[in-house]
């Protein structure tokens, strides 16, 4: 710091200049805020937002690494509740989240809420002690509108910190359900039938699935979840906690078997890749275009989440009947169903009661139907009417969200160390698909944990 | 380009020679088809990227740019979304193109005045101390910029406080105000190089005249501005247009101080959220990407003749 003092200090004289300058530019602006609203006659519109009270002039910001449509929806959905209550909420969204939010915490300038996409991140914050734990609303409310397996992601050594937000389903395979009408094949119910179903499909001379991994900086991720979801199927959920956490090795036989399971159909020339080519091709076609071959009838089935319906080339229908759509991945059993899948956590660095107001709207069911309405979304709140869902595909998600007997767990590598969840988890899929062993993957991986 | 080159082998003609044969050298045939080659590779990518914005977006995403010869369909949709579009979704850009030329302009005119003014007093002004002066701030160079990012950010935020005393007050700026805090960080930033650059420039110019200039009554306010400033002038215009350069690219800095939200942010920002949460609307990128190359360019061709002449300058007193 004492290096960089005196130029500082040179440029001080800048600075101050310039915010004169903005200064007396503000001014001018800010007295008309208050005379826009005041009118009562509003007030059977505002009736639902009593209970967070009024905050006249009070500013919230939110941080979030949802931007685009998305983010218009956003605000679309809480602006009722901004105008009602009377403050301001200030929404931005990035694409570098991760790294900023850790360069403005450390800055001292955090937002007042942030959209935590990964558990473990918020966790991280947590621990370091710049979260604020949730307010005791918040609390009640997440213990009313979600499962016991979704509140246990908000919350840190005992003390719970955010509430979910939105939520999206990763256990889906997407198929064409035109297709099959005209073949005569049927949605598999179990691993076996799923097998059966993609032998017959590659007797017809089709390559049954597709797949694609290739992001950019984060290739491989798509073939992570894969595993994931066939993990959770074969060791139960207690056995995913353990090798999440890394209780239980990452090269682990049983972890060997299961990655082994899916390399039957991912490492398979006779199965993949339809549309594209051998095996290979996987690592190199962009996850966004992986499923695209089911619409021109080279590719039957390509296991993605609920999200890859924004995906579907102009003019493709998703629905039941449709041109897509998706079932869910089987298991051994199909009286269990496992699913996996991924949401924001809301996280707070202030604690001023306008930002616990808004920390309450977000958990309510009010504010998930009102987003729900504008477009699709998914979220786990029970409070959700199913009616609002805008597209079959949410529909699905969220009855499977909803169901008591679904077990649900969160994206594993969200939840692990980012040098392995965001690294060589990555790194190693990307290799096992272009040609290495399953076992000497896994080594690698396991050896890349970070000892603490 | 010849007219330049032309005057200064007239004004040294000591050098003739070792110039003229590396001139020979460069305009021999093999040489001219040499950089047309190179012109051409180099330009490749930039032309591909200007037809792919006049596609339609099926198009762009599903074949290349070079299919345009054989199937050409133009369409201005993609600058329309991009520059005009109201929803935050579609891009914006016109409001953006606005907070950047507000970011770039005082962030190139407030290093290049202090610059001055630094660089002409530790080349001109003596006082005790002056080499040490000039040493430090070259010294600052190797400060990576990445590494003040947090400490400028908690003097924005928190202020400077020593032992539990407030030394300086937190700036708090909100909304369109963090302007100030992106015009001081570059500021910061560009400061060791310009006075350094500057700096070389100035005491470079020959003693006699700043002699002859004080012999006359000149203070050194009327040296510096009726003197060395117009002699300096195209040292200014090449750290002027770099300056330009780096600040109008500049992301980092800009997302740190001036924040992701319509009333601030630069188009760099803007440019980086454009293609949506999943990376699904990327064809907007391309038109995107020429209307934040426009006005760069239009600087640099208006002022390419300082940017050489300040280059040769440079190189020839050297």
């Amino acid at each position: 710091m004492s290096l960089l003092s005196r130029p500082v200090r040179a440029a001080l004289i800048a600075g101050s200049m310039s915010l004169a300058l903005v200064a007396t530019g503000c001014g001018s602006s800010d007295p008309k805020a208050p005379a826009a609203d005041g009118g009562d006659s509003a007030s059977a519109e505002c009736a639902p937002f009593a209970q967070f009270g009024k905050h006249e002039g009070k500013k919230v910001s939110i941080y979030s690494p949802i931007r685009d449509k998305e983010a218009d929806l956003f605000q679309e959905t809480w602006a009722p509740f901004e105008k009602c209550t009377g403050m301001k909420i200030t929404y931005e969204g990035t694409g570098e989240f991760e790294a900023q939010i850790q360069v403005r915490t450390d800055g001292g300038n955090p937002p007042d809420l942030a959209f935590f996409p990964q558990p473990g991140l918020l966790e991280r914050f947590a621990k370091a002690g710049k979260l604020k734990p949730a307010p005791a609303e918040v609390k009640k409310l997440t213990e009313q509108n979600w499962s016991a397996d979704w509140a246990k992601y908000g919350t840190v050594d005992g003390t719970f910190y955010a509430a979910p937000l939105g939520a999206s389903v990763k256990s889906f395979v997407w198929y064409s359900p035109k297709m099959f009408a005209e073949k005569g094949w049927t949605v598999p119910t179990t691993w076996d039938e799923l097998m059966t179903l993609s032998n017959t499909i590659a007797g017809t001379g089709v390559k049954p699935w597709c797949a694609g991994i290739e992001s950019g900086e984060a290739t491989g991720w798509p073939a992570t979840d894969w595993i994931e979801d066939i993990l959770l199927r074969e060791l139960g959920p207690e056995e995913y906690d353990n090798w999440v956490a890394h209780k239980l090795p990452f090269n682990d036989p049983k972890v060997v078997a299961a990655v082994d399971k899916v390399g039957s159909i991912l490492k398979n020339d006779k199965f993949v890749n339809g549309g594209y080519g051998p095996v290979k091709s996987i690592s190199s076609t962009a996850f966004q275009e992986g499923g695209v071959p089911i619409t021109e009838g080279k590719c039957a089935l390509h296991r993605q989440a609920s999200f890859y319906a924004n995906f579907w080339p102009e003019g493709t229908k998703v629905a039941e009947d449709g041109d897509v759509f998706a079932f869910y991945l089987p298991g051994n059993d199909p009286s269990k169903k496992p699913v996996l899948g991924a949401g924001e956590f809301v996280g707070a660095f202030a604690d001023r009661p306008e930002v616990q107001a808004v920390q309450a709207y977000l958990a309510t069911g009010d504010y998930a139907n009102a987003r729900m309405k504008l477009g699709t979304y998914v979220s786990a709140n029970k409070g959700v009417d199913i009616a609002n869902a805008q597209n079959p595909i949410d529909k699905l998600s969220i009855e499977m969200l909803q169901d008591p007997n679904t077990i649900f767990r969160f994206d594993g590598s969200d939840l692990m160390p980012a040098a392995v969840g965001a690294g060589t988890f990555w790194k190693g899929m990307t290799d096992w698909i272009n040609g290495k062993d399953t076992k000497t993957v896994l080594d690698y991986i396991e050896a890349s944990w970070p000892k603490s | 380009m010849t007219t330049v080159s032309s005057t200064v082998a007239a004004v040294r003609p000591g050098e003739e020679s070792a110039a003229g044969r590396v001139r020979k050298r460069l305009t021999s045939r093999t040489a001219s088809l040499a950089a047309i080659v190179i012109a051409v590779l180099w330009t490749t990518p930039t032309f591909g990227l200007f037809l792919s914005s006049l596609r339609p977006e099926d198009q762009i995403k599903s074949t290349g740019w070079w299919t345009f010869f054989s199937d050409p369909q133009i369409t201005l949709e993609n600058y329309q979304e991009v520059l005009f579009g109201t929803s935050s979704s579609s891009g914006q850009m016109a409001s953006f193109l606005v907070n950047s030329l507000v970011i770039t302009i005082p962030s190139v005119l407030f290093p290049l005045a202090f610059a001055a003014f630094a660089a002409y007093a530790l080349a001109w002004v003596p006082f005790r101390g002056r080499n040490w002066v000039y040493i430090g701030i070259f010294a600052l160079q190797v400060v990576p910029l990445q590494m003040s990012l947090v400490p400028l950010l908690s003097f924005f935020s928190e202020g400077v406080s020593v032992f539990g005393t407030q030394i300086l007050p937190a700036w708090n700026l909100e909304g369109p105000a963090r302007f100030a805090q992106v015009w001081f960080a570059h500021t910061c930033f560009a400061l060791p190089l310009g006075v350094f650059l500057l700096h070389n420039f100035m005491s470079e110019l020959p003693g006699e005249l700043m002699e002859a200039a004080r012999v006359d009554g000149a203070t050194h306010g009327v040296v510096f501005r009726r003197l060395v400033l117009p002699l300096v002038a195209p040292a200014l215009a090449t750290f002027g247009i770099f300056q330009f350069l780096w600040v109008w690219n500049d992301l980092l800095v800009a997302l740190i101080f001036a924040g992701g939200t319509a009333d601030s942010a630069p188009m760099t920002v803007r440019l980086a959220q454009m293609a949506g949460t999943r990376g699904n609307e990327w064809q907007r990128l391309t038109a995107g990407a020429f209307v934040s190359l426009v006005i760069p360019l239009v600087v640099f061709l208006s002022m390419q003749r300082y940017f050489v002449r300040g280059l040769l300058a440079g190189s020839v007193k050297g």
